[in-house]
């Protein structure tokens, strides 16, 4: 007999399968009520496989041993004063968006993982879905202790989750969660397991962490990494469920394709705010969003369906969608954001003379042509002293939230509409893959909560516009919002930094 | 035949993983980024435990890959002595 | 099935239907090819209110701070409800011309281009 230790297989065998129990006085379907109501078909949940195979000694063993080396370095920012080591406050915002629009998104995936972690009937996805919502409650919590640096030093920060649940762009990140988290198990396992974290988690914590760590921002890029590492698992875990999902039975091939489709777009559709986040917020650059976008998105994804091909699930037709808008995205994002930055919790600025070069050259079909024009425009009014900011409130597409800043891409300065009448009533889209989002579950989207709607319904506080940014949003007027030219975080960073603002320079000069 | 990758931290752990996978695997390119190591192979990459052993000199696990690790791209098949990365196409 | 649920024949509450509004409806308002502003704007305004207030108001009110906003031959403005071909009529009301909740009016002004002709 041999007394060899167990090895990985056998301890995950012993994990997993040996946990289960036959339900002997109460009906399976009591217990996991929420298995078939997608039409989704399960006949042998002991196939299910993790490739990891991770024990619970060797996750906590190795999540500890992670905790250790980031609070590490979290520690040596703060104790280095590291805010005033990033290449310029600018970037600074950034990190607003991120923790104001995305690690809200991880307390949902922890909570959303807990859940349908009780609702599958096969204890290796059970056992699963538990480990990934721990992942991602540590993930929530550490970027908070990371930002919560930044928080001394720098505005915007402060209410980041009171924000998250009422400002008029956040609603875009929170209302894709919200999405996914009331869809049924198996489709909150293809939105998150495969969308988010395939589409989404790859280009936000690899190509833009490493652009904050060209930017001197080692607080951030190590939470990103060490989040990143618990995705690479989750990934893998995302295409494991969607072959496992696909193996069991035919008549789920068209469901799995259609949830494919729909959350690559819903997925696709969040990035906006990453595509400018690496554009125009980064003042050292790494690589533009298209480059990013041609590795993790194009390239990425390419591999992936030619893999899932044998199964008879195709290329998202949507995928062709977003490939064509890549060197559009992040300008007409930025150009968003610069309309309303009187209405957002972090500045926005035109980019400087040597930016706008590099964008040029980054995207030589499009920038000089589309974009250059309108910036050099907004850059003359913001030197005569009037800087532009929009006077109304934006249209928003019904699905994504976003407003409607995209345009059709054989005519790119035409904005792009699509409308559907249901029930009576029109619904206004930003594409076609929102469009059909929305025509296979109208009675979903029907309730969607448009910031934009909600305001003139009078449920955000009122009745002027100041009293819904101010009081309902509790942005601090003035201080978080606008410019960032003459804002008090510039004020501060050229404190620490000696400098002047050309504001100052001006005046001391006559 | 598509790519698979792995991205790690560019540390000094990640050094020896790193040297150990382009002895075990000839093909590979390796990108350096700020602060993380892309590095990619056409169809099938191998993190061998014996290799990196040797390379750190000392024990070293396969799941102690995930402290250096960012992401990685293929089909994972992971055990004792080895974690690979395959795309079948 | 209008969405996969657990509660048989589910019903979404329609949270943007008119009566919430208060006596006005949202109208989205477009200028074809000046993307200066970055996306169609909303307004709330009565269903009553005549055309000519959202000529005379609401348009001006958004989009006057455009360099050709003053060069518009308003004759020969190319109007779209809808996607439709649109003619206003400016002393008829909103409701009378079918212009109704959540409806998309576009207006095009051919020769001016947008900033230096880049359709901002």
């Amino acid at each position: 007999m041999s007394n060899k230790k167990l090895n990985m297989k056998d301890k995950y065998r012993l994990l997993t399968r040996d946990l289960e129990w036959e339900f002997s006085y109460r009906d399976r379907k009591e217990i996991f009520p929420q298995e078939d109501f997608e039409g989704i078909k399960i006949t042998d949940w002991s196939k299910w496989e993790d490739p990891f195979r991770l024990t619970m000694d060797s996750y906590w063993k190795y999540q500890a041993e992670k905790e250790k080396k980031l609070y590490a370095i979290f520690d040596a920012f703060s104790q280095n004063n590291g805010q005033q080591n990033v290449t310029d406050a600018r970037y600074v915002n950034a990190i607003k968006l991120f923790l104001t629009g995305v690690s809200p998104l991880e307390y949902q995936a922890y909570s959303g993982f807990a859940h349908v972690g009780r609702q599958f009937g096969g204890v290796g996805a059970r056992v699963a879905c538990q480990m990934q919502s721990l992942d991602e409650l540590r993930h929530v919590q550490t970027q908070i202790h990371a930002m919560s640096h930044y928080n001394k030093h720098f505005d915007g920060f402060q209410d980041f989750a009171h924000m998250h649940d009422r400002v008029w762009y956040l609603s875009v990140p929170k209302s894709f969660f919200d999405d996914a988290r009331s869809a049924g198990p198996f489709e909150f396992m293809v939105a998150i397991g495969f969308s988010f974290e395939y589409v989404l988690t790859n280009l936000l914590f690899v190509p833009f962490m490493s652009g904050a760590a060209y930017n001197g921002d080692m607080a951030t890029v190590t939470f990103g990494f060490s989040a990143q590492s618990d995705e690479a698992r989750h990934m893998t875990l995302g295409l494991e469920i969607i072959k496992f999902l696909l193996e069991q039975h035919e008549d789920n091939v068209p469901i799995v394709q259609r949830w494919i489709n729909k959350w690559l777009w819903r997925g696709y559709r969040v990035l906006t705010l990453v595509a400018m986040m690496m554009d125009y917020m980064l003042p050292n650059k790494v690589m533009s969003w298209q480059e990013s976008f041609e590795v993790y998105f194009e390239e990425a994804a390419s591999s992936l369906f030619k893999d899932l091909a044998r199964y008879g699930i195709e290329m998202p037709p949507y995928a062709a969608d977003a490939i064509a808008e890549k060197e559009h995205l992040s300008h007409q994002a930025w150009s968003i954001f610069y309309n309303y930055g009187h209405a957002a919790a972090f500045h926005t600025w035109m980019p400087t003379a040597q930016e706008m070069d590099w964008l040029s050259e980054k995207y030589p079909n499009t920038f000089d042509k589309y974009y250059r024009p309108r910036f050099e425009k907004w850059r003359e009014m913001e030197e005569a002293g009037e800087r532009y900011y929009n006077p109304t409130l934006p249209m928003l597409c019904q699905t994504c939230q976003i407003p409607m800043g995209f345009t059709d891409m054989e005519n790119p300065t035409m904005t792009s509409y699509r409308q559907s009448v249901y029930d009576g009533e029109r619904y206004n889209f930003c594409s076609n893959g929102c469009k059909d989002i929305f025509d296979h579950e109208p009675e979903k989207y029907v309730q969607s909560w448009m910031p934009v709607h909600q305001i003139f319904q009078g449920n955000c506080g009122g009745p002027e516009m100041e009293d819904v940014l101010g009081d309902y949003y509790r942005i601090n007027l003035g201080v978080d919002n606008l410019d960032f030219k003459g804002s008090p975080d510039e004020a501060r960073w050229n404190g620490w930094h000696n400098l002047q603002s050309a504001e100052d320079k001006l005046k001391k000069a006559s | 035949m598509s790519k698979v990758y792995i991205a790690l931290q560019d540390n000094e752990e990640s050094h020896y993983i790193v040297e150990a996978i382009e002895e075990d695997n000839p093909d590979v390119t390796v990108i350096y980024q700020p602060a993380m190591i892309r590095i990619e192979c056409e169809g099938h990459m191998v993190i061998k435990r014996e290799t990196v052993e040797e390379k750190m000199g000392r024990d070293w696990e396969i799941p102690a890959l995930h402290v250096n690790l960012i992401t990685l791209g293929g089909n994972v098949d992971e055990d004792d002595d080895q974690l690979s990365l395959t795309w079948n196409n | 099935m209008a969405v996969a649920a657990i509660t048989e024949n589910y019903v979404g509450e329609r949270l943007d239907r008119v009566e919430n509004f208060h006596g006005n409806q949202v109208l989205y308002v477009g200028w074809d090819h000046h993307l200066m502003f970055c996306a169609p704007v909303a307004f709330a305004v009565p269903p009553d209110a005549p055309f000519s207030k959202v000529l005379e108001e609401l348009i001006p009110g958004a989009f006057s701070l455009h360099p050709e906003f003053g060069e518009i031959d308003w004759n020969q403005v190319e109007w779209h409800l809808n996607a439709e071909s649109f003619t206003p009529d400016t002393n008829a009301t909103l409701a009378e011309q079918g212009i109704d909740h959540k409806s998309i009016l576009r207006f095009a002004t051919p020769g001016l281009d947008g900033l230096k002709g880049s359709g901002s």
